[in-house]
């Protein structure tokens, strides 16, 4: 693909375990070589030789797009680091407890200079297992970074019973079904969980089903121990369904095609007059005479999409769109969608 | 097409190897010199090298008629003098340095964050905290006072005298800053590819737009009367002969290439510009007729550029004009000196 620098950016509530997580990132053997951009520098111990300090500075692109905050700082780290190009190939951006994601993701998307050199790869979020259903309730940005994520890290679930485990991991998936949840402690997740996802990559966004049967990760670590962590039981009793009264996810499916006639509009539409409360949007479309599948994914008001490979001869040709967002209207982006369906104007 | 170019002054160039990317150009004691990423300032004229940094990039750099000016990405603020001796001006314990500004008299600024320092010459450093980042310096030419680009304007601070910066207020981000040889014009690059200018008497807002690329080079006649702007796929230049600046008039466009201008600077005595470009041509535009002679030829048109990019990145001409110095990011440079003018008869 392209020779551009990913950068992974992580995210997480004070103590989740996110400098953990990075100085595992930074001392295992893996044959990366990671330039880290901290939000304070010089406060926490990274071994790492290029680590360069940011100050979280987010500001409001003069367009009149309301949600199109873009972290300044991050602009001018990047063109500096780029100079630099050879001496790392990857890079980290960590993110405050109390930082919204979503500048940070805009950035990359923004701004053309940063755009033609790095890519944003995925955003990882560090969570507590012990104390996040609890940040959930009293802190937004606790919140908004689950709702973010691509890849959930939910750390330290050894200081939890299966039973504090299973309810925080529903609290989870009523607002986010899609990241990849990895439950741990120690942050002891295999590296490519975390690196090298292309969750924002549109030739990538293949699978947009909730993520609701996959396996623990600490059945494929065996060289570390944590006893209580493999009492298996609760894997039958299934999740417990919440429902997020503020954020949560709203996924819609239409058998058939879309005409893009109708589509595209509404879909701007909705990012247009929706945007500030769609933290996140994906969707795989089938349109109206068009072999290949369109994909297109989007952080607030902004929007990425294209046409992508080729229908094969067994898929089914259908559609789905998932949103993730602060009080959605799902009456309304339902029968929105709906509308698009190429049958829809014959009914 | 490309082949057009009266490629006269080319054997004029001599061709220098530097090994790093170009930060800046300039004519320190008349000594044609670069400052380079590798923390290193090549003296093209002996082939002298001082190793500025010992262990850190220069990010970015200034030069003056005595001096260059670095910033490392080890927070270090280093001058370098015509005859190779160092010193260090600031230390920001690690944080990179942003932007710097220098003034005839040998007073220095340059900001690291929020941090903005002024030093005067004898060594006194004065201090100003800016609202947010602080991505652009430049020195009023009347009184010791700096101007001072942050988000949402640009803080006219004066280091000696108590008291709260005036403000130039415009929302949105600003990075690089320039004001008019008279002072009267404060301009600034925006993130959204734009300049914003202030009459700096009144505070009254210009905007100058049109630009597909950021501008992060700029350059005035030396008659003030005219701002040369990288940026676009030419250079674009804007009057600034009324006083009230470019408003209403249309900028001139000279250089126009398939590729965007990188580098622009305006001759010292004439109204001749030399522009570089991403694909590593340097051309040098008469602004009158827009006649255009060929300094060094880059990549062939359509050619895909290597990984290391031919960007042009620096450039300057000396105090006379007789001399053009440019640098190149892939580590290539060169120097072209004027062949003398026949006598006119």
């Amino acid at each position: 693909m392209s020779d551009k620098i990913p950068v992974t950016v992580l995210t997480g509530y004070l103590g989740a375990g996110k400098t953990t997580l990075l100085n595992r990132i930074l001392s295992e053997d893996h044959g990366h070589r990671f330039a880290v951009i901290v939000n304070e520098f010089g406060e926490i111990g990274i071994d790492n030789d290029l680590v360069v300090g940011a100050d979280e500075e987010v500001f409001e692109m003069n367009n009149g797009c309301i949600c199109c905050t873009v972290r300044g700082d991050l602009i001018r780290i990047i063109e500096g680091l780029m100079k630099r190009k050879g001496k790392f190939d990857a890079i980290i951006v960590e993110t405050t407890g109390l930082a919204d994601p979503a500048p940070v993701a805009q950035t990359f998307f923004v701004d053309q200079d940063v755009q033609d050199e790095a890519r944003l790869d995925a955003v990882v979020t560090v969570a507590d297992a012990k104390w996040l259903a609890a940040r959930l309730k009293d802190a937004p940005e606790a919140k908004n970074q689950i709702a973010f994520a691509d890849v959930i890290i939910l750390n330290k679930m050894d200081l939890v019973s299966p039973e504090e485990l299973r309810e925080v991991e529903a609290r989870i998936r009523a607002i986010n079904p899609y990241a990849t949840l990895h439950k741990t402690s120690k942050c002891q997740v295999p590296l490519d969980a975390v690196l090298g996802k292309n969750a924002f990559d549109l030739d990538r966004i293949l699978e947009i089903e909730p993520a609701f049967l996959e396996v623990d990760d600490h059945d494929h670590d065996h060289d570390h121990d944590h006893a209580h962590g493999h009492d298996h039981h609760h894997h039958d009793h299934g999740l417990k369904h919440y429902h997020d009264e503020e954020m949560q996810s709203v996924a819609i499916r239409l058998d058939g095609e879309v005409d893009p006639n109708r589509f595209m509009p509404w879909i701007n539409l909705i990012a247009q007059r929706e945007g500030p409360k769609i933290l996140r949007s994906k969707g795989i479309l089938a349109f109206k005479d068009e072999p290949k599948r369109f994909v297109f994914q989007g952080v607030h008001m902004i929007l990425d999409g294209d046409l992508q490979r080729e229908w094969r001869e067994d898929e089914k040709r259908e559609c789905k769109v998932v949103f993730i967002g602060r009080d959605l209207n799902e009456e309304d982006l339902r029968s929105g969608f709906l509308a698009c369906a190429v049958d829809a104007a014959k009914q | 097409m490309m082949d057009d170019y009266d490629d006269s002054l080319t054997p004029h160039v001599q061709v220098l190897a530097t090994g790093s990317d170009a930060v800046v150009a300039g004519f320190p004691g008349e000594r044609p010199t670069l400052a380079l990423g590798d923390g290193t300032i090549l003296f093209a004229d002996t082939g002298e090298r001082v190793r500025a940094f010992e262990d850190a990039n220069i990010l970015l750099a200034r030069a003056d008629a005595k001096r260059i000016v670095a910033g490392g990405d080890d927070g270090k603020v280093i001058e370098i003098a015509s005859e190779g001796k160092t010193t260090l001006l600031g230390d920001e314990d690690g944080k990179w340095i942003d932007a710097i500004a220098l003034r005839d008299d040998g007073a220095t600024a340059w900001s690291a964050g929020k941090t903005v320092r002024a030093r005067e010459a004898k060594g006194a450093v004065k201090t100003f905290t800016a609202p947010s980042s602080a991505r652009g310096l430049g020195f009023l030419p009347k009184g010791y006072r700096l101007a001072v680009s942050h988000y949402n304007g640009v803080s006219l601070w004066f280091p000696n005298i108590e008291g709260e910066p005036d403000l130039l207020k415009w929302q949105g981000s600003h990075l690089d800053l320039t004001l008019s040889p008279d002072g009267n014009f404060c301009i600034t690059a925006m993130q959204e590819n734009a300049l914003h200018g202030w009459r700096i008497a009144d505070k009254k807002d210009m905007r100058m737009t049109g630009y597909p690329g950021k501008t992060r080079s700029f350059s005035f006649s030396h008659d003030g009367q005219w701002l040369a702007t990288s940026g676009a796929d030419a250079c674009v230049v804007w009057p600034f002969q009324s006083k009230d600046g470019p408003m209403g008039k249309p900028p001139r466009e000279c250089g126009v290439r398939p590729v965007k201008v990188s580098q622009v600077a305006f001759h010292p005595r004439a109204l001749v510009l030399a522009v570089g470009y991403e694909d590593g041509w340097v051309l040098m535009v008469r602004l009158d007729d827009g006649a255009e002679l060929l300094v060094r030829k880059g990549l062939a048109e359509g050619e895909t550029p290597p990984r290391d990019k031919p960007i042009v990145s620096a450039l300057s001409w000396d105090k006379n004009g007789r001399r053009l110095l440019f640098g190149l990011q892939n580590g290539e440079a060169g120097l072209l000196t004027l062949p003398p003018v026949p006598p006119r008869r």
